[in-house]
């Protein structure tokens, strides 16, 4: 019978294409937190993650907003004296907890990645103020005003999109889609 | 002239229009076509690795295909859309299992990619391709007094490729002394804006951009010059919510730094998008007018 994989060789199957050394030769130096210039609204930071992750400590690892609020800035994958691609375990983490339905309630992150991925897959282009109701329900009052403020003078300056674009071939690019993941029903 | 297949990404559209005209003008001037890249898609940004990564490299590997097929190397202007473009390419070459699936899906565009291009940032056709004593000899009205700060971010020098220096880079420095600006020593010239956390962890966004802002008006800066549409958003759009947030008063003018290449070779303002600006750069330009003028 085959055995489960633990935690962090579930994390490391995901480094598909990455070309980091293994998470396991960490060796706890704590250059990639002194390095990250979002640590301190990490709940931990990313040398006290890798520790987790090679802990086996699935539940604290999923549970933290560490790996959201990543900024992919890759400051400590070009430090790390263990060539580790820290930056790419974030993408990893995200990965595994979008596909396991398992990230918490109150970040953004997650239902922002998902609706990008969305518009993407229906047009072919990104567009912004589709993205802006993903975002908009975690702001108070305050944040929500600033934003439109932001976006009128975007507007004024003809800066902001009004009207989606999708590119020409999108049946040839959805098929192509479809050749690497099943969508279902989605279209 | 020197043809490249020009990507601009999904925020040069309207966002950035003004760094889009910039790049196309200013390439004209240094003998560089950036002929668009015929039904281009969206290359994923920062954000499609978080969900699937092989999807990921073939809708990067879609471009990189279609640029292929004019026999054209890539150039992307945005600093997210080149490395996702400069890494699938390079991943694709080297891995002959991911070349075949990411193909295989390909033919459904009628597609192939066989990995005999190369990758470009804007700025380093600029700082290698051409060269910045070409660059020079181009300029004719040096930006004489203007303290520029250059800000690379991230993902121009990060992660390592290409023998780049990612600790201290110098091309960005010698393009703004090539436009007869002084560049400024910008300590945080390498450190993140943030990127797209000011969508998802607004408030940690917001003081990255703070921290950025203080640190170029602590060395004297006039303008900050940037290579990439989501760090010039930030820095330049979201100021105002930084003075907001924080109770700071910052004015700093943000621009592209082929707007600044642009002017010094005497490109008429509005050809390179100048005007756009949330933040006037109208400061900068009575200096660099009065400078003119003297
Ligand atoms: S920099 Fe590398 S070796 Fe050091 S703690 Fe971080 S991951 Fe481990
Ligand atoms: S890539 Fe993520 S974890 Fe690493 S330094 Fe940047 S923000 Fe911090």
């Amino acid at each position: 019978m085959a055995t489960k994989p633990t935690f962090s060789q579930e994390i490391s199957n995901l480094l598909y294409a990455s070309h980091g050394k293994p998470l396991k030769t960490c060796i706890q130096c704590g250059t990639c937190s002194g390095s990250c210039p979002v640590v301190d609204f990490m709940d931990q930071t990313p040398r006290r993650l890798i520790g987790m992750i090679n802990a086996d400590l699935k539940e604290d690892v999923l549970d933290c907003n560490t790996y959201w609020f990543c900024a992919s800035c890759y400051q400590c994958t070009v430090r790390c004296p263990a060539q580790i691609d820290i930056a790419d375990v974030m993408y990893a983490v995200k990965r595994y907890s979008i596909w396991h339905k398992t990230y918490r309630d109150d970040l953004v992150g997650p239902t922002f990645s998902e609706t990008f991925v969305k518009t993407i897959v229906r047009s072919g282009r990104s567009y912004e103020p589709l993205l802006a109701p993903t975002y908009m329900f975690s702001m108070g009052i305050k944040e929500v005003l600033q934003e439109a403020h932001m976006a009128t003078q975007m507007m004024l300056k003809g800066r902001m999109p009004v009207l989606p674009t999708k590119i020409k071939r999108l049946d040839n690019f959805k098929n192509m889609i479809r050749r690497i993941i099943p969508m279902g029903g989605a279209k | 002239m020197k043809k490249f297949a020009y990507f601009p990404g999904c925020s040069l559209e309207k966002l950035a229009l003004s760094y889009n005209n910039s790049s196309v003008e200013t390439s004209r001037m240094l003998g560089v076509e950036l002929q668009e890249l015929e039904d281009w898609n969206c290359c994923g940004a920062t954000t499609y690795f978080h969900v699937d990564q092989l999807l990921a490299y073939t809708l990067v590997a879609r471009n990189l295909a279609m640029a292929e097929k004019e026999g054209l190397d890539l150039v992307a202007p945005c600093s997210a859309c080149y490395k996702n473009a400069y890494f699938t390419n390079k991943y694709i070459k080297e891995d002959a299992d991911l070349a075949e699936h990411i193909n295989y899906a390909l033919e459904e565009d009628d597609l192939q990619f066989r990995g005999k291009i190369n990758v470009h940032h804007v700025i380093e056709v600029y700082a290698n391709e051409i060269g910045v004593e070409e660059v020079a000899a181009k300029v004719t009205n040096p930006l004489e007094g203007l303290r520029v700060a250059p800000y690379y971010g991230c993902q121009i020098v990060r992660p390592k490729h290409n023998g780049m220096d990612s600790e201290n880079p110098q091309f960005f420095e010698a393009l703004v002394s090539a436009m007869g600006a002084e560049a400024v020593d910008f300590p945080e010239r390498l450190r993140c804006c943030g990127g797209s956390l000011i969508m998802t962890s607004r408030h940690a966004a917001l003081d990255m951009v703070r921290t950025l802002l203080q640190s170029a008006v602590d060395c004297g800066t006039d303008v900050i010059a940037t290579a990439c549409p989501l760090c010039q958003v930030n820095l330049e759009c979201y100021q105002l919510q930084v003075n907001d947030e924080f109770g700071t008063n910052f004015k700093l003018p943000v621009l592209y730094f082929t707007q600044l290449l642009g002017l010094a070779m005497g490109l008429p303002p509005k050809k390179i998008g100048i005007g756009s600006e949330l933040v006037s750069a109208a400061p900068f330009f009575k200096k660099y007018l009065s400078k003119q003028v003297s």
